[in-house]
């Protein structure tokens, strides 16, 4: 096991940031923590960085405990954290040296870890990294955050604000770090990166609302979901809701998601109902849930 | 449908040094329509956006919104137009009823107009019990409800969103949809960015900025039987990939 946390918990004034976090990360093993803005990513990300202490609980990282054994943590764990903390007025090149020597290594000696993605900004190795793109940038994160040849990786939203080119860019990256058997922790609010994690936890409010493989948690979806379509997605919206056996009406891409409050969907019956609203072109097909679904379900 | 054009780009080009930022790019925007412009990131969108709110003077070409030059006529626009980004909020230490009157007060409505539209503001978006609590003690996603009412407080003709729904969470995201639905269903124009590709698929015509260019623009539907696509996401990884 490669991170352990126990009942973790961090208040800061009087707003409850976590509570209780508990959950394993194995050896080798790509962890998503998937949750929106202000759920405590961060704060979780910091405790186990041992940039922050914890009000209740324990964890280990690397089987270093986050308080006692800090400094031997910070030697074992790579961190990119959410916020861009390179020097910006050094260039790539310098920036890179500049953790080896901190971590008392060479680019050289760690040169293989870094390599596929290093060459992707080496072109631009004499720019300061103050005046590279936001992909570029990132890049170069990564890279200050490996060349130390950390056991555990932790990536705090690595991939907010990215275009979606870049944000599948970065997840092949991951993916040939973990086959290097790095072990990783990575934070994200969007949840179409969740499929490509090997387990993930759901976190809101500060609490994780649960745990498993993307492939189990939507499996345990409790309702069946229809797609819905229809000329006016506007007037479906409104008209959806006022069916009286809706549960649940969530925009879906050109689809809504509708679950109902009775067991299942009576198709035809709801078709005729949005044609007495006037809707046109209506669809109503079965549909899988996504981890979105669960989300939001759990979260209502 | 012949409504009438609230946007107008023609040939519109802005220049860093010798580095095009915004190359020639041409589109119209009809009233009530949501209008998604998308891009990779450096592609160009918020050059473009800067200009056509009128805080960017373009190198060449033309645009006039709402009826108003972006050359000559910038306050005009300004006072024609909302604009919300995700990192422009309100004043955190203000309270939500203390900002609405702040801005209603920039906006120049009256004194009755602000009474009015705060307690209509405040009963939509179910704010009764935390209106005089401070906007900083919210959690974002209302910030993100909040600061779009106000940036409609003077009935813009358009509204400009920038990543409006940046890391907020799966259900306010899409109440959020749900107001701008109901804004566009009332006759303003919405222009709107975002990197969610679901969201694209909401907008009436979408745009897809490449490199300064505008490499695609029409319906989400049209797109992804032009691209052969399934979803928006792929339209996108397909073009911009190149």
């Amino acid at each position: 096991m490669s991170i352990n946390i126990k009942h973790i918990s961090k208040s800061f004034k009087n707003a409850e940031a976590l509570t209780s976090v508990s959950f394993q990360v194995n050896t080798g093993e790509l962890f998503g923590l998937i949750g929106p803005d202000g759920a405590g990513k961060t704060t979780l990300f910091r405790i186990l960085t041992t940039l922050l202490i914890a009000d209740e609980g324990n964890a280990t990282v690397a089987g270093f405990d986050v308080v006692k054994d800090f400094k031997s943590i910070r030697k074992h764990v790579g961190y990119m954290p959410g916020k861009f903390s390179l020097y910006q007025d050094l260039t790539v090149e310098e920036n890179l040296a500049f953790f080896a020597t901190i971590f008392g290594t060479t680019i050289k000696k760690n040169y293989d870890l870094i390599k596929e993605i290093y060459v992707q900004i080496e072109p631009f190795k004499n720019r300061s990294a103050g005046k590279l793109s936001g992909g570029m940038k990132q890049k170069l994160a990564l890279c200050c955050a490996l060349i130390h040849k950390p056991q555990v990786l932790f990536l705090d939203e690595p991939t907010t604000g990215v275009d979606p080119v870049s944000r599948k860019e970065f997840w092949e990256m991951l993916k040939g770090l973990k086959q290097k058997g790095i072990t990783i922790l990575v934070s994200t609010p969007y949840m179409d990166e969740a499929t490509l994690c090997d387990r993930i936890a759901l976190i809101q409010d500060g609490k994780i609302l649960q745990i498993d493989t993307p492939q189990e948690i939507v499996k345990h979806f409790p309702k069946k979901i229809y797609n819905v379509k229809s000329d006016n997605m506007y007037k479906l919206i409104e008209s959806l809701k006022e069916y009286e056996h809706h549960y649940s009406v969530y925009p879906f891409g050109e689809f809504v998601h509708y679950t109902d409050n009775r067991s299942d969907v009576n198709p035809e019956d709801l078709a005729m109902f949005l044609k007495s609203k006037g809707l046109k072109n209506i669809q109503i097909n079965k549909t899988k849930a996504t981890i979105e679904d669960t989300f939001m379900e759990l979260a209502k | 449908m012949t409504k009438e054009t609230v946007i107008h780009v023609k040939n519109l080009t802005k220049k860093f040094d010798d580095f095009k930022a915004v190359d020639s790019i041409s589109f119209e925007v009809k009233k009530g329509e949501i209008f998604g412009f998308l891009g990779a990131n450096g592609a160009g969108k918020t050059t473009s956006m800067k200009m056509l709110i009128g805080i960017s003077k373009p190198t060449t070409g033309l645009a006039t919104v709402a009826g108003f030059d972006v050359y000559k006529n910038t306050e005009d626009i300004k006072k024609n137009i909302g604009y919300m980004s995700q990192n422009f909020a309100l004043y955190n230490d203000l309270t939500i009823k203390e900002n609405i009157t702040f801005f209603g007060g920039i906006y120049g409505l009256s004194r009755k107009e602000i009474k009015e539209k705060t307690a209509l503001l405040i009963e939509e978006l179910n704010l009764q019990k935390v209106s005089k609590k401070l906007v900083g003690s919210l959690p974002l996603g209302w910030k993100q409800k909040l600061s779009f009412s106000v940036a409609l407080l003077h009935n813009p003709a358009i509204i400009f969103l920038d990543e409006p729904t940046g890391g907020v969470d799966p259900i306010t995201r899409r109440q959020f949809w749900e107001m701008i639905y109901k804004t566009a269903n009332q006759g303003t124009t919405i222009f709107v960015t975002t990197h969610y590709m679901d969201e694209a698929e909401y907008c009436d015509r979408v745009s897809i900025m490449v490199k300064g260019k505008i490499e695609a623009l029409d319906t989400p539907k049209n797109l992804k039987n032009k691209f052969n696509a399934e979803t928006m996401n792929e339209v996108f990884i397909k073009l911009a990939r190149e």
